[in-house]
């Protein structure tokens, strides 16, 4: 494929946009599926056909929108006196999904009563860089995502780029890893591109195991190809001819788009040998996980790839010098990678100026538990936990009180509600004891027991552990025996000294970053909310009526808010 | 099962999954490493790895039995027991467990008399499996019944769903 003809899909399709009456975009994210997503779309579909402006409209499905909660999702986009206009519908039914068609199609604009959602400030309170495309694109067409830019910063990097440039611009840029270490992309990327070796690999770690956390879901859902340049700009850089993305078993749809996409683009030469026409060569496959979290480990995803049990080993020697089969590896969590095409395309001072001094750009949080507004959003960092949970998200159902939020999945930590108005960093998080993490942020009301939370992380990481290392196979089953005691009203005092000290234990001495992080949800609970482990421990009570306490009905009364005293 | 005995009961000829999983295999040129894809071809021909099924991929492959049923029994993916007729999978992720996901497991797992330990209904109609978490936070407490996934569910609603399996 020729440079110009990407320039031309790209001018056919937003020609041919101008042209049409309306564009129609059906949110067709898991959450928006799973409430009849697909029979609006199909309505729509059907009316616009009946109505006969089949040819004048484009119907069609497009990445997760975000608020899951409100699904189904639809984007009304038009032309009204030169002006481009857009009308959000939310909560829409296959009634509502007539009238909508109906009113677009005789009418050229949407039904009086129902107003649009689009200034809600769910949606103005974000800052999109990798969702950017959600409404935009079909993720199943290539042509629709090359007409929203996709491919362009490859297109520019291959033909006009050294890989030492692209580097540059990179590490300039501040980009940190998104799978929550928060390690600087740029210089993991420049160790790989040293590596002497004929051989080098890209992995795209997609094993998003945190319950709780669906971001990299989302955007292998919603826009592969994205990620796909992302990859392939990353393997330009350091030298790699070959690619894998390694996705969860449990996201069938995500492994489904991405192979979809992934022969698209061959198709059109954007992967395989001679892109553009240059001598750089890339392809990609996909691994499929088989319900390992501990496969989100770098070490273990190498060896799951390699077709063995996922346990890790120890480090050093790091990937980027000897990964898959013993070649240097560059390893990058998927939305890193899908930030990478928008920092080339727009240069690494427009990522920089997003976000604070040491944390970059966006991160996007998968928001769910009791908040009313769950679904997925992408937030500048630096943002407070105040502005995403009561602005975005809406604030806690039912006129409960917040209590905490979990973030960073089971190896991070709770924020109690005094710290609201801390801002969400990679440092910050850090000095108050969770991470940053993949991006799961759970909200928890005064229904929430924290004690039993933790339980629930630790039992968690206890079935998850691949055994191979004492601390984290045999740590594990204590903490969790000590917490399970605790819940029934057995615990003693001196339970919370064993705790810190199995913690301490677990974190110094374990293998990898599972058994290291296993204390994080105990300690940080322990640290905020030591009246609740009081009242367990010395009253045999639970404050929030969740554990079943000798003498007390399980689900009692609801209880007191947080910090409860004894 | 003894290797012996499952060698002797190895499938033969006449079963055309057996054929299509071959095929799979020569998809990966025989490579040990693919080991992971072929289990998953496996799977969802059987929709579970039988001692035969995980012989027969590692004489192929070339692979050791014991590193076969290493790999097989390491991911929670795998099942070495067939399942039931249909499936009801309860997520028991974060956001799906503080909204409740606990309370219908139990709910659902009483109902069909499932107890500690087994998975499958005694008719074979139903299993009831665990989700560490499906991914679909948004819409919490999730569960799949078979192929379809449904949002918001209460234990009520949830029992009511399956019961429409097994009435």
């Amino acid at each position: 494929m020729t440079s110009e003809s990407l320039e031309q899909i790209a001018e056919r399709r937003q020609a041919a946009r101008k042209a049409l009456r309306c564009r129609i975009s059906v949110c067709s994210g898991l959450g928006c599926e799973s409430v009849g997503g697909e029979a609006v779309l199909r309505k729509i579909r059907e009316r616009m056909k009946e109505e006969g402006v089949a040819e004048e409209s484009e119907v069609y499905p497009t990445c997760c929108r975000g608020l899951c909660q409100r699904g189904p999702i639809v984007e009304v986009e038009w032309i009204e006196r030169e002006e481009r206009r857009r009308h959000l519908y939310l909560d829409v039914d296959a009634e509502k999904a007539d009238r909508i068609a109906r009113s677009h199609a005789r009418e050229g604009g949407p039904p009086a009563d129902l107003p649009s959602h689009a200034e809600d400030p769910f949606f103005t309170k974000q800052t999109r860089i990798v969702l950017a495309n959600a409404g935009e694109i079909d993720p199943e067409d290539i042509e629709s995502c090359i007409a929203g830019g996709a491919y362009s910063a490859l297109q520019k990097v291959l033909t006009e780029m050294k890989p030492g440039e692209v580097i540059h611009e990179i590490t300039a840029s501040g980009l940190r890893g998104r799978g929550g270490g928060g390690y600087p992309t740029g210089l993991k990327w420049s160790t790989v591109a040293k590596e002497q070796g004929a051989k080098k690999f890209v992995v795209c770690n997609g094993d998003e195991g945190d319950p709780g956390a669906f971001m990299d879901r989302s955007v292998l859902e919603g826009d592969p190809h994205e990620v796909l340049e992302g990859m392939a700009i990353a393997a330009y850089a350091v030298g790699a001819e070959q690619g894998y993305v390694y996705v969860r078993a449990e996201y069938p749809l995500a492994i489904k788009r991405l192979r979809a996409a992934i022969k698209q683009a061959e198709r059109l030469n954007l992967l395989g040998s001679h892109i553009f026409d240059t001598g750089f060569n890339f392809r990609v496959d996909v691994r499929t996980g088989a319900g390992a979290f501990v496969c989100g480990e770098e070490t273990a995803l190498i060896a799951s790839i390699e077709g063995n049990r996922g346990a890790p080993r120890p480090r050093p020697p790091y990937p980027a010098t000897s990964g898959l089969w013993g070649h240097p590896t560059l390893i990058n969590n998927v939305e890193t990678l899908a930030n990478v095409p928008a920092i080339l395309q727009n240069g690494s001072a427009w990522f920089a100026s997003i976000g604070t001094a040491k944390s970059k750009g966006t991160k996007v949080f998968a928001l769910a538990g009791q908040i009313r507004n769950t679904g997925l959003i992408e937030v500048p960092m630096g943002i407070t936990l105040r502005e995403i949970i009561y602005d975005i998200g809406g604030g806690i159902p039912e006129g409960r009180r917040f209590k905490a939020a979990q973030t960073g999945g089971p190896s991070g930590g709770c924020i109690p509600a005094q710290f609201l108005d801390l801002p969400v960093d990679y440092e910050s998080l850090q000095q108050v004891g969770t991470i940053m993490g993949s991006g799961g942020l759970i909200v928890m009301d005064e229904s929430s027991c924290m004690v039993d939370v933790a339980k629930f992380f630790v039992e968690f990481c206890r079935e998850e552990s691949c055994g191979k290392c004492i601390p984290c196979r045999t740590g594990t089953v204590q903490i969790h025996s000590i917490l399970d005691r605790i819940t029934r009203g057995k615990g003693e005092l001196e339970d919370l000294d064993r705790l810190a000290e199995l913690a301490d234990l677990l974190r110094n001495t374990s293998l990898c970053g599972l058994g290291q992080t296993v204390p994080n949800p105990v300690v940080s609970t322990v640290r905020y909310f030591r009246e609740e482990y009081m009242a367990h421990v010395v009253e045999r009570r639970c404050p929030a009526g969740v554990c079943p306490m000798p003498g007390t009905a399980r689900a009692a009364a609801p209880a007191q808010a947080s910090g409860v005293s004894p | 099962m003894t290797v012996e005995q499952a060698t002797a009961t190895a499938p033969k000829g006449g079963d055309k999954r057996m054929k299509m999983l071959d095929t799979a295999m020569r998809r990966q040129q025989f490579q040990a490493d693919a080991l992971l894809e072929v289990l998953h071809a496996a799977q969802e021909l059987y929709g579970f790895l039988s001692p035969e099924v995980l012989l027969h991929i590692g004489r192929s492959l070339k692979v050791p039995p014991s590193r076969v049923y290493g790999v097989a029994t390491f991911y929670n993916h795998f099942s070495l027991k067939p399942k039931g007729e249909h499936t009801c999978t309860v997520c028991m992720g974060t956001a799906c467990y503080v909204k409740g996901g606990g309370e219908i497991l139990d709910a659902v797992r009483k109902e069909f008399a499932l107890s500690k330990g087994e998975t499958t209904t005694r008719d074979g109609k139903l299993s009831v499996v665990v989700a560490r978490c499906l991914g679909a936070c948004g819409i919490a407490p999730a569960l799949v019944f078979d192929q379809e996934m449904v949002g918001g569910l209460t234990p009520q609603t949830a029992v009511a769903r399956a019961r429409r399996w097994t009435p």
